[in-house]
């Protein structure tokens, strides 16, 4: 039954292992080479002081950004640092809501259970105030329609779903105000 | 004390494809390995330490793997070093391992990255829901479109660039044995064709997820000599090395073509000594998810001004038969096992300066720049080998 076989997809193959092998004389059974196994990890998260009030102000449909102590840069979410100064940030300032397309793409190609019905358009978001962008899908407009520097704002669930979850913003549509010139946004992505 | 002189003296790679069901993660290494010491006319009882590195675990649901791996390459109770860089960690763990030999510890060196991509999914793995963080919905081809659509803007491009591309690596890919997608019916239109996926990114503009490993021997003065003796083939002369990050989120920043991109450059060419790189190097291997970001690091590299960098793909320049060959390969367009990928990149550059690189070797070749990227375009590796000893 046996029969060594070459180990690797080119003519000079490096060593040989046996085939593997099924019970002679049982054809119930087959060769199983891949299964599927779907694997879970439940765990509890801290999100530490930062996330904390931000996450918090989602539950207000409030988007809280950290200002850097040195530049001012308010940056959101944040991990309670400013990434270019390396230094803690102390101060709570509110972004937003309405908010600046950056730049976007259009995805025909779903991904995970929150992913819209495709085609839809995921984007780079700069909430007023902040100094880098979100990711966010767009709706309420045909995705050939989106533009970068297009002015949008969040979609928020209904009050009584509200919880400190990022999910409370479903997605973001466009509002009735002039476009950003792109060359404003440079650095903002 | 100078830093002793490395070289490359030996590189193995295994056939790269989606599914590389013959051979479990172990047999990818060894596969690999055992080439790469054969390539160098060595044994595993001639390595003095292995330096590893891939992507990060949760892509493959498997932790710290490299412990159990030792066994595996026959390297229990060498030291063994793991590089965590993300997509660029490829170059990364090259880097580290020449720095092994660099500094006077260890006189041959093996490093290997690889992936087994077969086993999990990776871009499932960047896109799955955590209620306390944004939510990428689209995957890594959803987080770098905005970024090309802005250079796009920027450049005024002509649409079809990555279309170029795409068709220039995949038809490169058929001159190497190694690569993963073989696809001899590709053709511009058929490219064009392809179900648009990331808009403007295409199917066919996307890199492949594949199964793979690659290794590589690196040697100091003496050892280099002796293996070159024995083997008959040149050693490929490091002649620079660089690693730069910045962080992924940053106010200025700029993912169209990153700070720390830039300043990697300047850093490996300086050590190399190159002022004019579009002169001077004489082949490319870079690291290309997609398609549209060969110009992007053609300018990000300052082989062009800002803005130009789509005219060298354009007027064939980067193909073969040009000036400036880049991925002759094949590229990560036509094989992406992501932890293998950069040093794939760092691995062909040292062939083309050793002859060795086949049907898609590039005649003459005395200077080679390989180059990884990673993360949110955050993680630079370069390094440039050549023939002469530095």
């Amino acid at each position: 039954m046996s029969e060594d076989r070459t180990i690797s997809a080119l003519p000079d193959g490096l060593w040989t292992q046996p085939q593997p092998s099924v019970p002679s004389g049982d054809d119930t059974v087959s060769e199983v080479q891949r299964i599927r196994t779907p694997a879970s990890f439940v765990y509890d998260f801290t999100p530490g002081r930062a996330p904390s009030r931000f996450l918090r102000g989602l539950a207000e449909k409030k988007i809280l950004g950290e200002k850097c102590p040195v530049s001012g840069d308010v940056y959101v979410p944040s991990r309670g640092m400013s990434p270019v100064e390396g230094l803690p940030t102390t101060e709570a300032v509110e972004v937003g809501p309405k908010a600046t397309i950056t730049s976007f793409c259009v995805v025909h190609i779903g991904f995970g259970e929150n992913a819209p019905p495709t085609p839809f358009v995921s984007a780079l978001i700069l909430p007023d105030g902040a100094a880098v962008s979100l990711y966010g899908t767009i709706l309420g407009i045909p995705h050939g329609d989106v533009r970068i520097g297009m002015r949008v704002e969040p979609i928020w669930l209904p009050d009584d779903q509200l919880s400190t979850s990022f999910e409370n913003i479903t997605h973001w549509e466009p509002i009735d105000e002039p476009d950003v010139p792109a060359e404003q946004l440079k650095g903002h992505m | 004390m100078s830093p002793d002189r490395v070289a490359v003296v030996g590189v193995g790679q295994t056939k790269y494809s989606a599914i590389r069901g013959d051979v479990s993660m172990p047999g990818l290494l060894r596969e690999a390995a055992y080439r790469a010491l054969a390539d160098a006319h060595m044994t595993m009882d001639d390595i003095d330490a292995v330096v590893v590195g891939k992507a990060p675990d949760f892509f493959e649901g498997m932790m710290m793997p490299e412990p159990y791996l030792a066994e595996a390459l026959g390297a229990v109770g060498k030291p063994l070093f793991r590089v965590h860089t993300a997509g660029s960690v490829g170059g990364s763990t090259a880097i580290v391992a020449a720095s092994h030999v660099e500094s006077g510890v260890h006189e041959r060196v093996l490093t290997i990255g690889w992936e087994q991509q077969s086993v999990s999914e990776a871009m499932w793995a960047l896109s799955f829901p955590i209620p306390f963080q944004q939510q990428l919905v689209a995957g890594a081809g959803g987080y770098f479109a905005p970024f090309i659509r802005e250079y796009v803007r920027r450049s005024d491009a002509p649409e079809d660039i990555g279309i170029l591309v795409a068709l220039k690596d995949r038809l490169n890919a058929l001159k190497n044995p190694y690569a993963h997608l073989h696809e001899p019916d590709i053709t511009y239109d058929s490219v064009k064709d392809s179900m648009m996926l990331w808009e403007p990114i295409r199917y066919s503009e996307t890199c492949p997820s594949s199964d793979g490993a690659i290794a590589m021997v690196l040697a100091n003065e003496k050892a280099a000599a002796a293996s070159s003796a024995s083997s008959g083939v040149l050693p490929a002369w490091i002649h620079g090395t660089s690693m730069r990050s910045e962080p992924a989120t940053a106010s200025g920043r700029d993912q169209v073509s990153p700070q720390a991109g830039k300043d990697c450059a300047a850093d490996v060419f300086s050590q190399a000594g190159i002022t004019n790189p579009l002169e001077q190097i004489d082949v490319v291997e870079m690291y290309v998810p997609f398609s549209w970001y060969e110009p992007m690091w053609l300018e990000n590299l300052g082989f062009a001004e800002e803005g130009t960098g789509w005219k060298l793909t354009e007027n064939g320049t980067t193909e073969m038969t040009g000036a400036l060959p880049v991925n002759c390969s094949g590229g990560v367009l036509s094989t992406n096992p992501i932890g293998a990928s950069g040093m794939i990149r760092f691995g062909e550059a040292a062939l083309q300066v050793r002859g060795q690189a086949g049907d898609h070797q590039i005649d003459g070749v005395k200077t080679a720049l390989g180059q990884a990227y990673g993360g949110a375009a955050q993680f630079f590796a370069m390094w440039v080998v050549g023939t002469e000893k530095p």
